[in-house]
């Protein structure tokens, strides 16, 4: 059995009100969407700004209430919760923002961050906290003896370990991390990945990826839904959707992204046009305003998101008809010999270092 | 390069003079020239210095707490000796400049309209009527749809692709000689982001000028820069044309760099991670200032500081170790 079963899940938020108070304008941020993640496993929700994948990650927490469908986790139907049984799934399912330098208190010790979820849960007796703050911190490569600072006195890689720390707290079996990196410098960026899957080896956490970088998705994902305001358009094994994308928008996204190789031949599907507004999504396939394969079909008939054997699905009425995707796709290539015995050898000579990210750093503004 | 570069800076150091008295080094030692027609990627995190020099160029940098030195030859002129007229009649005309965040950098009350033909009838003068078409023209040219009309919209109006359109379209009002964008499509989706360097790469054959691009994203740089500068707490540690620096990059904070990007074209079990802090730029390390976090360290690496040498004619490298192919051989 699946952890998470969501089915049919819609919220529209109103974005304008009559004098009256009555809703005039909705924003429909999520409409009708389903998928499922099994334990221990990865799914990433990929699309641009606005898309819903946010909302959606909100929505699986109870953060905030969707307007229908269905959340079973575990098997329990999280809809139906009262506050007590919401506050006990919450010890499950955790959630990491996007941003560590606005989701931490900066009048709170890291002490007292970690502490407050062992002390809400009623996890750990008051005398052993210490301790097991101690072992949090170690988890995930922080020296125990920071805990006494400040998160002022952190860099952004550190605080996003320490907001990783807090959501382990209450040893959850789901982790939303939404953009967790995308606030990060690259060399810290591999870091906090290489930190979230060793996590998940040890750990056997379920994580809900939220993003917008494909590359990131692929090096960290099991499976993957593509979404388009508010639907998911494309949902496959991570493997088998970046070896062959369906879906022109998966494609579209996918051939978007620049490539660290210069003179990569490769056919671009730049798409045209912006995205239009999710207060007034398009009739039919939401995507059909900038889809390059648009027939008439396609502007009035909303597709369904159809699975194949392979358990791919595809909301695209002309997914048949579509010419192959080799020519957008990434020569696989990316190395070349001496880059890789580089990056071999760079990568060994460090391993046997200090546990990354342990020293400290007085803050500087910086300058980007 | 070619013989006479648009733009040389010789020997740029920068220090910041803090309210504690404080002397932050945000740069050092910096050479760097751009060729017309050429763009020049410039690489590295948060703090390396990068935006800084940017705006040294730009002469943007406050004159109270910024101590400046070295040189920045533009077309035969040294900015850092030019007077703040002269300085002004060059902004925005013969240099210009995009920042990344376009929500920022455009004036709310003002329409967009207002903000290009202000920038054409202060250095160009004219009739406000022909700034204006000239307006509507360069909003033509970045693929902004329905020009004529969208001239007297607010900024607010306008998505971030748009904006930034926008602020392209106001930095080639003059036709700049020098174009630096700093970070231009950080703040954009990827569908955007494709559809701006299509418009940077099409802008560039265009006009000729030369590019100063300024990213923490190597995709990015692969994709549009010819030669790349690659800087570390303040100093360029590696400089080459981009198909060396991706192939055979010679300077270990690269091959961290380049180790570290998950990417589409390359599966890895594990991602390298580059171990440690930058230094504190208070007070610069005495050696290799990557040597910290340098697998590859020596104990010569802690002693003096490493000059940039050149690895091939066109690659240069501040690493005693260089070439490192020889290290993995």
């Amino acid at each position: 059995m699946a952890l998470l079963e969501v089915e049919g899940l819609v919220k529209h938020f109103v974005a304008g009100r009559s004098l009256f108070g009555r809703a005039r304008a909705h924003v429909k941020a999520v409409d009708g969407v389903s998928f499922s993640l099994e334990a221990g496993k990865t799914l990433a929700l990929v699309g641009e700004s606005g898309c819903g994948k946010s909302t959606v990650s909100r929505l699986v927490l109870r953060l905030i209430e969707p307007d229908a469908g269905s959340l079973r986790f575990d098997g329990r139907d999280l809809l139906s919760l009262g506050a007590d049984a919401l506050r006990k799934f919450r010890r499950e399912a955790q959630i990491i923002f996007q941003d560590p330098y606005a989701s931490l208190n900066p009048r709170m010790t890291v002490a007292q961050v970690l502490t407050e979820p062992l002390a809400l849960h009623d996890l750990v007796p008051p005398a052993q906290r210490r301790e097991r703050v101690a072992e949090l911190l170690r988890l995930v490569g922080l020296e125990p003896r920071l805990a006494r600072r400040y998160p002022h006195e952190f860099s952004g890689g550190q605080r996003q370990r320490i907001a990783i720390a807090r959501a382990l707290a209450v040893e959850p079996k789901l982790i939303i991390c939404d953009e967790p990196v995308s606030a990060l410098d690259v060399s810290i960026r591999s870091q906090i990945l290489n930190l979230l899957r060793e996590l998940q080896d040890r750990l056997g956490l379920a994580y809900i990826f939220v993003s917008h970088d494909l590359a990131v998705v692929k090096h960290i994902a099991d499976r993957v839904a593509v979404m388009n305001l508010g639907r998911i358009v494309e949902e496959a094994e991570a493997d088998e959707l970046f070896a062959g994308p369906r879906h022109p928008y998966s494609r579209a996204l996918l051939s978007a992204i620049p490539l660290p190789q210069p003179r990569a031949k490769r056919a671009r599907a730049v798409l045209q046009g912006e995205i239009p507004s999710a207060l007034n999504p398009p009739a039919g396939c939401r995507f059909h305003t900038r889809c390059p394969f648009v027939i008439e079909r396609c502007r009035t008939e909303v597709p369904e998101l159809a699975v194949d054997g392979a358990g791919h699905a595809t909301a695209c009425h002309r997914v048949n008809e579509l010419p192959p995707a080799e020519a957008i796709l990434p020569a696989a290539a990316g190395f070349t010999p001496t880059l890789a015995k580089l990056v071999a050898a760079f990568s060994r000579k460090t391993e046997g270092a200090a546990p990354s990210g342990v020293g400290i750093q007085s803050a500087r503004p910086t300058t980007t | 390069m070619s013989a006479s570069p648009l733009i040389e800076i010789s020997d740029l150091r920068i220090r910041f003079h803090g309210d504690d008295g404080r002397i932050t080094h945000a740069v050092d030692s910096l050479d760097l020239s751009v060729a017309n027609g050429a763009t020049l990627g410039l690489v590295g995190e948060s703090g390396c210095g990068k935006s800084v020099t940017s705006l040294a160029i730009m002469g943007l940098l406050p004159k109270q707490s910024a101590e400046i030195s070295g040189a920045i030859r533009f077309d035969g002129l040294d900015l850092l000796k030019t007077p703040d007229q002269t300085l002004r009649d060059l902004r925005g005309n013969r240099l210009a400049m995009i920042f990344q965040e376009p929500m920022t950098s455009l004036n709310p009350s003002f329409t967009i309209g207002d903000q290009i033909i202000e920038t054409i009838l202060r250095h160009r003068g004219g009739a406000r009527k022909s700034a204006r078409e000239r307006a509507i023209e360069l909003l033509r040219r970045v693929h902004i749809p329905s020009p004529e009309r969208r001239i007297d919209e607010y900024p607010h109006v306008l998505s971030g692709g748009m904006r930034q359109r926008v602020m392209i379209a106001m930095a080639l009002a003059c036709d700049p000689q020098l174009l630096i964008a700093d970070e231009p499509t950080t703040a954009l989706d990827v569908t955007l982001q494709a559809q701006i360097l299509e418009l940077m790469r099409e802008l560039k054959a265009a006009s000729g000028a030369a590019i100063i691009l300024i990213t923490h994203d190597l995709g990015v740089v692969a994709e549009v820069c010819d030669e790349v500068a690659v800087m570390y707490a303040g100093e360029i540690v590696e400089r080459a044309p981009v198909d060396e620096l991706f192939s055979a990059p010679q300077h270990p904070y690269t091959v961290g760099l380049l180790g570290s990007i998950p990417r589409l074209d390359h599966r890895a079990e594990q991602l390298a991670t580059i171990e440690g802090m930058v230094p504190n730029m208070a007070q610069p390390p005495a050696g290799c200032r990557f040597a910290a976090r340098c697998p590859f360290v020596l104990e010569a690496c802690t002693k003096t500081p490493p000059p940039l040498m050149a690895v091939s004619p066109s690659h240069v490298s501040r690493c005693i170790r260089a070439p490192l192919e020889l290290l993995v051989t």
